[in-house]
């Protein structure tokens, strides 16, 4: 049982992953292409969550019922993926700060027309 | 010893204290702090050089030593070594150098830019020291982060599109390096790499699952280490961001993703010897030779000064990357010492072009006023004469070294593609000085035709007339001690390279506190003069060098109306090549895709 | 490049990174016998080394707390980043704002709204201060705590006009707020360094369980992050809404 959820949950990660890039790499608006790196970003949360799926285990939370020192679901990886997260939001705030500039000067928000750096 | 600690902390508690203080601190004081700050960084480190001679280092935050009697890590740990430490060193004193560089004259929104360049030194050395994967990646981030914000803040369209790219593509390479680190974590259940790489020892995983958690970990420091066919960003990037942050990236920031590569492959993968050596030999020299090769065709394509240094910079990565697929310590520290030569004399050429966008405010080479500077000009012929990889400069001993092991494990085509990329990158930036500063050279050789043509803002402000004191003496601060090092670490460097190939001595040191290692892979090479053949193959490279610097200077005999085969051969190969970098940031993703698919399959089915 | 060949180049090196990743899907078809050794370790260490039951913010804040500092960096450099991205020339702010607002004030928000979201604020508030002091007892701490309280800054605008917005935020205090709230996170941790002890190690009194002072450092360091991320989200908003105004307003 606990394999079918992790092998799921390893799927959805790949699918992520694989068209969030196509997103990327197909956009034809800077904010639709900064909104797929997110989707790209996701893969990463859904892929630490079900590495830190136990089966049948509660939260890493010693309130109420559960007792200190009893088995939980991995806290480390939802630590890590705290970190994730926010480092995610911040460079995303970054990209979508440089494509608002970008509008601005040029006018244009369309990743083909960004190519100033051609050659 | 609280030491270890220092380079990290320091900067980031004093970024954080400019940032609130900046309406209050005048620039004198704000640049004499960060010029403080980075020093103190750079001593530290030198000492932290010297303090893990022999051993190693470590350090674990919030006082969490291993625990249980099998020793597990549960905290986060500094694995101090000397080529850690000493890498630290040079990102400091490149730090360094850009401060004096960009004392008083060079525009900062009030405290930001200090702020920033502080964070990014944070970022450097936590990459250098730390022993963690996740600790690793975390750096990684706060680098690109730091990057793409002192890449962009000028905010004309250029600095803009190439933020933009580099944001992109480093930020796509970094989380497939998270799903590599989440990956191991998810077998050997540790963060640490020294623990990962016992763990993978004694429970052996599949070859195809090593192959692909290596590829995966490895893809964010490649794209940052600008590897073909993850490069493109870099000229992007270069060609807008300020001079002093040029000299970071050039001369520090892309050497550390090779370096990641290095760390990881030796302590995690090493150990259980899978993927197999061989595996990565073919797969690093591939990628190596690659790089190395197109880099310089690209350099010797370019009229922007910034754009031609980020050009050859890929191209010299793509020789260190060579260096690293030998497998060898003796290559390793040759490849340590080429890094630091490689890393001063790149940031004496950003200086000078920094210098020619402060007077001229412009660094192409067809629209800057002619035969003006010498002396800078003269400089600038010292720092390619150390691009080539020429003695005195310590790329000449770092290269040096490499070649000898290349000759040793019969791969002698590695000197060829050394040969190639050195001459051509140091004729690109022969020709250029030559033109500019010395009035050489009538017409435009084929190869620029169509080059690009960006136009850059100026960055600094003040009397444009006059070359401020503090600019030429960070570029002679860094050509002199791009020389200088050559001849202090020639000799020391192997035993730390052998330290640094030994997982044992860092398993020991990091879970059983036990530092002091006993080097088992000493290397058996003498370090011997250089050769016979290394001199033949020095003095081709300078014919070389020579050679296509003039086809570049003078590209038409006699009249003709068109230019010498050579140089329409190479234009053919170049301006091809160019269509290729199209500035837009779907196609550098798309080629990352097909690249790390590439080398992956590459790293399977090699034997 | 034409599209359709980008797109050619992205289809085969997508399939090959699919077949990478399948490759390397046998962590997850079985746990090996050493692949639970951290999170065993640190949940049965949690409450016994820090009288915490929050087992995530333990590890957060002190076992890993060395990451965080890196991550509170890196969202205080974004930020810094965006706000100068986004700057706007003290002048143009000057003529453009008020034509902005006045534009705009037909189309604000009903009176309801304004006053539910009146009504709303204060619990908001204390909702975000509530999570960030509670971070070491139950899920929460200064990062949830911190979004939650930018967030009010949100619905601020949404009820009232961006220029009620300035006059009760200052830029320049949430400059100084967030620069204080990443320099103390720095500053804790150097703390220990006065004891002889390694770089932010909690050495504070670890306090009773279930009350707010357990877990020594923690809730201090949460309380830091907290301001930090607080005040870092409100700048970026307010660099956000600034430009948006202004760009409508030059329409």
């Amino acid at each position: 049982m606990a394999e079918i959820v992790r092998l799921a949950g390893y799927a959805a990660a790949v699918w992520l992953f694989l068209t969030g890039l196509y997103g990327v790499v197909t956009s034809r608006h800077l904010v639709h292409m900064c909104l797929s790196l997110t989707v790209v970003q996701s893969s990463t949360y859904v892929l630490l969550t079900v590495i830190g799926y136990r089966l049948a285990l509660p939260a890493p939370v010693f309130t109420d019922h559960v007792q200190p020192a009893s088995a939980t679901v991995d806290p480390v990886v939802q630590a890590l993926m705290l970190t994730d997260i926010v480092v995610e939001a911040t460079v995303v705030a970054l990209l979508l700060a440089i494509t608002v500039r970008i509008h601005r000067k040029s006018g244009t928000a369309d990743p083909h027309e960004v190519d100033l750096m051609r050659g | 010893m609280q030491l270890a600690s220092l380079p990290v902390v320091l900067p980031l508690g004093v970024a954080a204290l400019l940032a609130g203080a900046g309406n209050v601190l005048r620039r004198r004081a704000l640049d004499v702090i960060t010029l403080a700050t980075s020093a103190a960084v750079a001593l530290v480190s030198a000492l932290l050089v010297t303090a893990s001679t022999g051993k190693v280092v470590v350090y674990w935050f919030g006082s969490w030593h291993p625990v249980g009697s099998s020793r597990f890590p549960i905290g986060i740990c500094f694995m101090v070594d000397p080529i850690g430490a000493g890498l630290a060193c040079l990102a400091a004193v490149l730090v360094l150098a850009a401060f004096i560089f960009s004392w008083s004259y060079f525009e900062s929104i009030k405290s930001l830019f200090h702020t920033l360049m502080l964070v990014f030194l944070a970022a450097m050395c936590g990459l250098c020291l730390t022993g963690d994967l996740f600790n690793l990646f975390v750096w990684y981030e706060l680098m690109t982060a730091t990057a793409v914000a002192l890449c962009g803040y000028k905010s004309e369209s250029p600095s803009l599109q190439g933020a933009l790219n580099f944001a992109v593509t480093n930020t796509v390479g970094a989380f497939l390096s998270l799903t590599g680190v989440a990956l191991l974590y998810a077998f050997t259940g540790s963060l640490n790499m020294a623990e990962a790489g016992r763990t993978l020892a004694a429970n052996p995983a599949s070859r195809e699952f090593l192959s692909v958690v290596f590829i995966f970990l490895c893809a964010g420091f490649l794209v940052k280490a600008a590897a073909f066919p993850f490069h493109f960003w870099l000229a992007d990037a270069h060609a807008v961001a300020p001079t002093p942050v040029c000299i970071l990236f050039s001369g520090v920031m892309v050497e550390l993703g090779l370096y990641a590569i290095a760390r990881v492959y030796w302590i995690v993968f090493s150990p259980i010897g899978l993927p197999a050596p061989a595996g990565i030999r073919t797969l690093f020299l591939i990628v190596g030779a690659l790089t190395a090769v197109l880099g310089a065709l690209y350099c010797f394509g370019q009229r922007h000064l910034k754009r031609l240094l980020a050009f050859s910079t890929v191209s010299h990565v793509g020789l260190m990357f060579l260096g690293f697929a030998l497998l060898d310590p003796h290559a390793l520290a040759g490849m340590a010492i080429y890094v630091v030569g490689h890393g001063l004399v790149k940031g004496g050429l950003f200086v000078g072009a920094g210098i020619l966008l402060h007077r001229f405010r412009s660094v192409d080479e067809y629209d800057v006023p002619r035969g003006l500077m010498p002396g800078v000009g003269a400089l600038m012929l010292a720092a390619a004469w150390g691009l080539a990889g020429f003695p005195p400069f310590a790329t000449a001993v770092g290269a040096a070294q490499m070649e000898q092991v290349a000759k040793l494990q019969h791969r002698e085509w590695l000197s060829a593609v050394a040969i190639f990329a050195d001459a051509l990158t140091a004729a690109a930036v022969l020709r250029f000085s030559a033109r500019v500063f010395f009035k050489l050279g009538r017409g435009k050789p084929e190869v620029l035709r169509e080059a690009p043509h960006i136009h850059t803002e100026v960055e600094t402000r003040g009397d444009h007339y006059h070359v401020p004191a503090c600019m030429w003496l960070s570029m002679i601060l860094m050509l002199g001690l791009a020389i200088a090092t050559g001849y202090v670490m020639r000799g020391h460097v192997d035993r730390f390279a052998a330290q640094f190939e030994s997982p044992d001595a860092y398993a020991a040191a990091v879970l059983n506190a036990h530092p002091e290692i006993s080097v088992q892979r000493e290397s058996s090479y003498l370090d011997a003069e250089y050769s016979a053949s290394w001199w033949w193959n020095r003095a081709l490279a300078f014919v070389g060098m020579i050679g296509l610097a003039a086809i570049g200077l003078y590209p038409r005999t006699r009249k003709r109306r068109k230019t010498n085969p050579l140089d329409r051969a190479l234009a053919g190969i170049v301006l091809h090549l160019r269509t290729v970098q199209t500035g837009r940031v779907g196609d550098y993703v798309a080629w990352f895709t097909l690249g790390i698919a590439a080398y992956g399959a590459l790293l399977l089915f090699a034997r | 490049m034409k599209i359709s060949f980008r797109i050619v180049i992205f289809l085969a090196g997508a399939v090959g990174i699919a077949v990478l990743f399948y490759l390397a899907r046998a962590p997850l078809r079985a746990a090996t016998p050493v692949s639970n050794r951290y999170a065993h370790e640190i949940s049965s260490r949690t409450f016994s080394d820090r009288n915490i039951t929050d087992a995530v913010t333990a590890v957060n804040f002190d076992y890993r707390g060395f990451d965080t500092i890196g991550e509170e960096f890196i969202l205080f450099v974004s930020v810094l980043g965006a706000i100068v991205l986004l700057h706007i020339a003290e002048e143009r702010k000057a003529k453009l704002l008020p034509d902005a607002a006045a534009r705009w004030r037909d189309l604000a928000a009903s009176d309801a709204t304004r006053l539910w979201i009146l009504v709303m604020l204060p619990p908001k508030i204390a909702f975000g201060i509530y999570i960030v002091a509670h971070g070491q007892l139950t899920p929460g701490g200064g990062f949830q705590g911190g979004v939650i309280l930018a967030s009010a800054a949100l619905i601020l605008y949404i009820g009232e006009q961006f220029s009620y917005f300035r006059d009760v935020l200052s830029h320049d205090a949430l400059e100084i707020a967030e620069a204080s709230g990443a320099g103390a996170f720095v500053l804790i941790g150097m703390l220990a360094w006065l004891k002889g002890l390694p770089y932010l190690t909690n050495f504070l009194p670890l306090g009773k369980t279930h009350e707010l002072t357990s877990g020594g450092t923690i809730p201090l360091i949460s309380l830091a992050t907290g301001v930090e991320v607080a005040a870092g989200f409100t700048l970026l908003l307010y660099a956000f809404l600034q430009e948006t105004l202004t760009m409508r307003a030059e329409e």
